[in-house]
C-alpha cells in the first residue's frame, strides 16, 4: 500500500514508536519550595505502525492530549524516546524540521487553530511557503488541498475563518496539516466540537485521504463508538498510563481492563428499554496531580483487592496483541480474581 | 426526607408549561432573525422532555426564552408562554424575579454561568433561600446542606464552605443542581448540563436528573445534541431543527419509528456499536439553514431527498401519527 | 533548506470523493478583518460623533492659515482681553489682545503634533519590545519586563516633568520625555496580548509545521496583536496631550509666543478672574480633544470585539 519514497524500513516497521514518554508539569516556583507536580503523561510506550489507525480513548486528566503534544513537540517530554521509521529523533538521521514536516496534527477548535486574520488560502499556505515554496506554488498547493477535502478554492479560499461553518473550518484545519505531506497525522479530537451529520461528513473525508495519501492516524476522541468505527487498534488511557491498549473490536467488545468495561457501560444506549439504571464507577477521574498508589485505578475500581492498593500492574499481554495494565487479567498474579495458574488447578 | 423538598401544590395533571407558537427574534442586526419560529409545547408535573437539535437549531433560545433570559433590547418573544399559571411574557420585574427560581430554575453546560467565583457555594444556596422566603441565614444553610446531600456530594457539610473552582467538574455540577433546585421550582430547565463532562461523570448526573425529577415531581425540558442522552434522561423527545419543532413524540417512537425526513438523517448519521466498520457513513447532504435567510416552506426541504415542490410552501402542518406523536412534513409516510 | 515537496498533482489525481459535502455556507463575501470593524465602527453613533470632532479640529489645525481671520502673533494693548461674542473678536482677544480664534485654530498644530507624535513613536518601540519579550519569553522577557517595571514605579506625569526637567525646556525634549513615559506602558500591553496569542493553537499550528520564528511571529502574531495594542495606544493620545499641555503650561514645552493650548492656558490664566470664559477656552479645546480620540478609541475596541 505505502510506496511512500520516504519508507525505510518496510511495512514491518512501525511507523512510530514511543517509549518511556513522561512529562511532570510544575514541580517548581511554588511560593513556598516546591508547587505541586502534575504527572500528564507518567512512561507510555507504545508503537503505530505503518498506515494503521490507533485509537485513543481516556478521560480528562488522562494523559491523551499532552501525549499528541509531546509526539508533536509542542511540549518537550522530561525522559522517553521517539522513534519515527526507526531514526531516533533528536539524533542526525532526524532532526526536528524533518520529524516535524511528517508529522502533523489537526486541533480539537476549529476556530482556535485559525488565525482570523489570515484567508484560508493563506493559512493553508503558509506551511508550504515556510519550507521554501514559492509563494505561487505554495498558492497552488493550498487550491489543490482545499479543493481535496471538499472546499472549491474558488469559493472559499478567499474567505476569512469566522465566515465559514465549524465543519467547513475543521476541512480548512485538516488540509493545512497535509499541506506538508505528512505521514503521520494526529487527530486531537478533531470532530468532536462537531454536530452529528457534519460529524458524519468530516469522517468520510478522512477515511477517503488516508487512502489516497496512505497515511497513518493517531485519532484521539472521547467517542468510544467513533474511535471503535475509526480505528484498527485502541490505546485507553487512564491517569497519565496506558490502561489496556490492542484490536479495536478486541478492547471495545472484550475489554480486559475494568476501567474500560465501565467507559463502554456509561455510553448511553439509543434504546429507551436499555437505559442505564446505575453509574458503572463513581465520582470524577482523580487529579493527576496525585495519583493514587499501586492501581491509579484501584479507588474507582469495583473488583479492587488489597494486592492492587500495593503494587501497580505492568502493562502485560493478555491476548495476541491485546495488553492490559490489571492484576485480574494476569494469571497468577494473586488477585482473587485472576485466572489461575494451571499447575495451581 | 424528600417530602420538604417538593413543591406543595404540584397538582398531578395540569399542564405546568403551556407554550403557544412561540416566536423569538434577534434584532439588532440588518434585519432582524428568527430563531425560533413558532413552537408548541406542553409539560404536565413530573414529566422530562428532550429536546433534540444541532447547534443552531434554536433549542437553546427556546429554553432561554421560557426564562425570559434573553437580553429583552436585543430580542423580540411571541406567542403565548404560560408556567405554572402565570403569563410568563407579562411578568414584572418583581415578579419575573420571584419567577426565575421560584418556578422554573436553569442549568447550564458551563456552572461557571451560575455559580459566583469569589462566594462559598453553601452561602450562595443560603441567599438564595433568603432572598426568595425570606428564611433567616441559618434556615437557608439547613437548607444548602439538606440540598447538598439531596445531591450526593459526599461529605456534604464540608463541602458547603467550598469556593466552586475547588471542585472538580461533576461536583460543581452537582453544587450547581442544589442551587437550582433552592426555592423548590416546579420546573427544571437544563442546557446540555453534561456536554462537557467525561462520560463516567456523565450518567452520574443524567441518572441524579432523573431520581430528581422523580422523587420531586419536577417538569424537566432537557435541550441536548445527543441522542443516547436525550433518551436516557426523557419520555418524550421534540427534534428541533432550524427554529421549529419538527417531530415530537415519545422517546420510544421518535427514536424507534422516527417519521421526519431530518430525525431519519440524523439517525442513520449516527455511530452505534453495531456499525459495519469501512462503510461510508450516510450523510445528511449540506448544512443547517442560514436563519436570517430561511427556506420559504419546510426549513429541511433544500437538504431533503424527498422533497417535493410543495414543500416549499409554507411550513408544513403537524401530520399526527399516533397519540402524542407528530411531525411537521408532507412527506410523511413517503419511502 | 531545499524543498523537496513533491507535485500536488502526483496525490491529487486520485478520482474526488463523490460531493456529499456542499455545506452551503450561508455567508456573504469576505470583507475582510478591518474592512468589517470599519462597517461596524460606522454604526456607533457616538464614536462616529468622536470621529467627525476630531476630523474637523485636525483640518482646522492643518488649514489655519486659510480659515484664521486674524494674525495669531499680531496682538493690540487697546483690544485686550475682549469678550467671547465681540463683533472682530469672535471668541475675544487675550491678554495681549491677540485673537483667540486664530490662536486656538493655529494652536492645535502643535498641540495635535506634541500628543500624537510620542504615542506613534512609543507604539512602535513599545510594540516590538513587547512582541519580542511576549514570544521569546524566558529570559528575555525577564529582562525587558522588569526595565518596564521600573518605569512604572513613578506616575507618567511626574516621569514626563522630570525627564522634561532634566533634558531641558522645548518641543523636541517634551516629545522625547513623552515617548518615554509612554513605551513602557505600551510595552507591557503589547506583552501580555502577545503571550496570549502565542498559546492559541493557530500560533502552534504554524510553529509545529517547522516556519521560522520570525515567520511564524509576521504571518501569525503581528496581526493579531497590533490590533488591540493600536487601540490602547489611541486612548493614550488623550493622556499624551494632557501631559504635552502641562509640561508646555509649566514652561517645560512650548515657547511663548508659539500658539500652544496649555501654554495659552498659562499666559491666561492670569486673565480669569477679568474674563473667565476665554480663560477656559483653551481648556475647552483639550478636553474636546481628548475625549473625542477616548471616545473614538472605545469604539474602535468594541468594533474589534465582535466575533462571527
Amino acid at each position: 500500500m505505502t510506496l511512500d519514497p520516504r519508507d525505510r524500513g518496510g511495512p514491518a516497521q512501525p511507523l512510530l514508536s514511543v517509549s518511556g514518554l513522561v512529562k511532570h508539569f510544575g514541580g517548581k516556583g511554588g511560593l513556598l519550595g516546591r508547587g505541586p507536580v502534575v504527572r500528564a503523561v507518567d512512561g507510555v510506550d507504545f508503537a503505530i505502525a505503518k498506515g494503521e489507525t490507533l485509537g485513543v480513548v481516556g478521560e480528562s486528566g488522562c494523559g491523551k492530549s499532552t501525549t499528541a503534544r509531546l509526539l508533536m513537540q509542542i511540549n518537550r517530554p522530561d525522559a522517553g524516546d521517539i522513534v519515527f521509521d526507526g531514526e531516533k529523533l533528536g539524533t542526525r538521521a532526524l532532526d526536528l524540521k524533518t520529524y516535524r514536516r511528517q508529522v502533523q496534527m489537526v486541533f480539537q477548535d476549529s476556530y482556535a487553530s485559525l488565525n482570523p486574520r489570515l484567508t484560508i488560502e493563506e493559512t493553508v499556505a503558509f506551511g508550504p511557503k515556510a519550507h521554501g515554496l514559492s509563494a505561487g506554488a505554495a498558492l497552488a498547493r493550498a487550491h489543490d488541498l482545499l479543493r481535496r477535502v471538499g472546499l472549491e478554492p474558488r469559493r472559499f479560499g478567499g474567505r476569512y475563518p469566522h465566515e465559514v461553518s465549524g465543519g467547513q473550518r475543521q476541512r480548512v484545519n485538516i488540509a493545512r496539516a497535509l499541506a506538508l505531506e505528512p505521514r503521520l497525522l494526529i487527530l486531537d479530537e478533531a470532530v468532536s466540537a462537531l454536530d452529528k451529520s457534519v460529524e458524519a461528513q468530516v469522517l468520510n473525508l478522512l477515511d477517503d485521504l488516508k487512502r489516497d495519501f496512505g497515511l497513518t492516524y493517531m485519532f484521539i476522541s472521547h467517542d468510544l463508538n467513533v474511535v471503535r468505527f475509526m480505528s484498527d487498534r485502541v490505546m485507553v488511557m487512564y491517569l497519565g498510563k496506558i490502561a489496556e491498549i490492542g484490536p479495536a473490536d478486541d478492547i471495545l467488545k472484550a475489554p480486559r481492563h475494568p476501567y474500560t468495561a465501565a467507559l463502554l457501560a456509561s455510553q448511553p444506549s439509543t434504546d429507551p428499554a436499555a437505559r442505564i439504571e446505575e453509574a458503572p464507577l463513581t465520582g470524577d477521574p482523580p487529579n493527576p496531580i496525585n495519583p493514587p498508589p499501586g492501581c491509579r485505578f484501584h479507588t474507582r475500581c469495583r473488583f479492587a483487592a488489597d494486592l492492587c492498593r500495593t503494587r501497580e500492574p505492568g502493562l502485560d499481554p493478555v491476548a495476541p496483541s491485546h495488553l492490559a495494565a490489571c492484576h485480574m487479567a494476569v494469571e497468577g498474579s494473586g488477585h482473587p480474581q485472576a485466572p489461575t495458574l494451571p499447575m495451581a488447578a | 426526607m424528600n417530602a420538604p423538598l417538593r413543591h406543595p401544590e404540584v397538582a398531578a395533571d395540569a399542564a405546568l408549561v403551556h407554550v403557544r407558537g412561540l416566536t423569538v427574534d434577534f434584532l439588532g442586526g440588518r434585519k432582524p432573525v428568527r430563531a425560533v419560529g413558532g413552537v408548541d409545547l406542553d409539560l404536565k408535573a413530573g414529566e422530562a422532555l428532550a429536546l433534540l437539535g444541532e447547534s443552531g437549531s434554536g433549542k437553546s433560545v427556546t429554553l432561554r426564552a421560557l426564562m425570559r433570559l434573553l437580553p429583552e433590547k436585543r430580542t423580540r418573544i411571541g406567542g403565548t408562554l404560560r408556567i405554572d399559571g402565570q403569563d410568563v411574557l407579562a411578568l414584572r420585574k418583581k415578579s419575573l424575579a420571584a419567577f426565575r427560581g421560584g418556578t422554573v430554575a436553569m442549568i447550564f453546560q458551563d456552572p461557571g454561568l451560575a455559580l459566583d467565583p469569589v462566594y462559598r457555594i453553601g452561602d450562595q444556596i443560603a441567599e438564595a433561600v433568603v432572598r426568595h422566603e425570606g428564611a433567616s441565614h441559618a434556615q437557608g444553610r439547613a437548607r444548602a446542606l439538606e440540598l447538598f446531600e439531596r445531591v450526593q456530594i459526599p461529605s456534604a457539610a464540608r463541602r458547603l464552605d467550598n469556593y466552586p473552582h475547588e471542585m472538580s467538574g461533576g461536583m460543581r455540577q452537582r453544587a450547581m443542581i442544589a442551587l437550582a433546585l433552592a426555592c423548590r421550582p416546579k420546573v427544571l430547565l437544563a442546557d446540555e448540563p453534561t456536554t462537557a463532562l467525561d462520560a463516567t461523570v456523565q450518567i452520574q448526573i443524567l441518572l441524579l436528573l432523573r431520581e430528581l425529577q422523580r422523587d420531586l415531581g419536577l417538569a424537566v425540558i432537557f435541550v441536548t445534541h445527543d441522542v443516547g442522552v436525550a433518551v436516557q434522561v426523557a419520555d418524550r423527545v421534540a427534534v428541533m431543527y432550524g427554529g421549529h419543532l419538527v417531530e415530537v413524540g415519545s422517546s420510544g417512537e421518535v427514536i424507534g419509528a422516527p417519521a421526519h425526513p431530518y430525525t431519519r438523517g440524523l439517525l442513520a448519521s449516527r455511530i452505534t456499536p453495531d456499525s459495519p466498520k469501512g462503510v461510508r457513513l450516510v450523510t445528511i447532504p449540506g448544512s443547517p439553514p442560514d436563519l436570517a435567510d430561511p427556506p420559504p416552506g419546510c426549513p429541511f426541504a433544500p437538504r431533503c431527498t424527498l422533497a417535493v415542490p410543495a414543500c416549499d410552501d409554507g411550513l408544513p402542518e403537524r401530520v399526527a401519527l399516533a397519540p402524542g406523536h407528530a411531525a411537521r412534513c408532507i412527506r410523511v409516510g413517503a419511502a | 533548506m531545499t524543498t523537496t515537496l513533491t507535485p500536488v498533482e502526483a496525490t491529487a489525481s486520485a478520482p474526488l470523493p463523490p460531493v456529499d459535502l456542499a455545506e452551503a455556507a450561508p455567508v456573504q463575501a469576505g470583507r475582510g478583518y478591518w474592512g468589517s470593524v470599519l462597517s461596524r465602527l460606522a454604526r456607533d453613533p457616538v464614536a462616529m460623533g468622536a470621529g467627525i470632532v476630531i476630523l474637523c479640529i485636525v483640518l482646522a489645525a492643518i488649514f489655519a492659515p486659510l480659515i484664521a481671520p486674524m494674525d495669531p502673533f499680531k496682538g493690540s494693548m487697546v483690544r485686550r482681553l475682549r469678550h467671547v461674542g465681540d463683533a472682530t473678536y469672535w471668541l475675544g482677544s487675550d491678554e495681549l489682545g491677540r485673537d483667540m480664534l486664530s490662536r486656538l485654530l493655529y494652536a492645535g498644530r502643535l498641540s495635535l503634533f506634541m500628543g500624537v507624535l510620542p504615542v506613534i513613536i512609543a507604539f512602535f518601540i513599545g510594540s516590538g519590545l513587547g512582541i519580542l519579550a511576549g514570544y521569546a519569553g524566558g529570559w528575555v522577557n525577564t529582562l525587558i519586563m522588569r526595565v518596564v517595571d521600573v518605569f512604572f514605579a513613578f506616575p507618567s506625569v511626574l516621569l514626563a516633568i522630570a525627564l522634561s526637567g532634566a533634558l531641558g525646556a522645548g518641543i523636541l525634549n517634551a516629545i522625547v520625555s513623552l515617548t518615554v513615559v509612554f513605551v513602557p506602558q505600551i510595552t507591557r500591553v503589547a506583552e501580555s496580548v502577545t503571550v496570549q496569542i502565542r498559546g492559541r493553537d493557530y500560533v502552534e499550528a504554524a510553529r509545529v509545521s517547522g516556519a521560522h520564528p520570525v515567520t511564524v511571529v509576521r504571518v501569525q502574531v503581528l496581526g493579531n496583536v497590533l490590533g488591540p495594542v493600536f487601540v490602547y495606544s489611541t486612548s493614550l493620545i488623550s493622556v499624551s496631550m494632557i501631559l504635552a499641555s502641562g509640561l508646555s503650561f509649566l514652561g517645560l514645552g512650548v515657547k511663548p509666543p508659539e500658539p500652544e493650548w496649555g501654554l495659552m492656558l498659562n499666559t491666561l490664566r492670569t486673565a480669569i478672574y477679568v474674563n473667565p470664559l476665554v480663560a477656559a477656552l483653551p481648556g475647552v479645546m483639550i478636553f474636546l480633544t481628548s475625549i473625542s480620540f477616548n471616545l473614538l478609541s472605545d469604539g474602535l475596541r468594541s468594533a474589534m470585539e465582535v466575533r462571527q
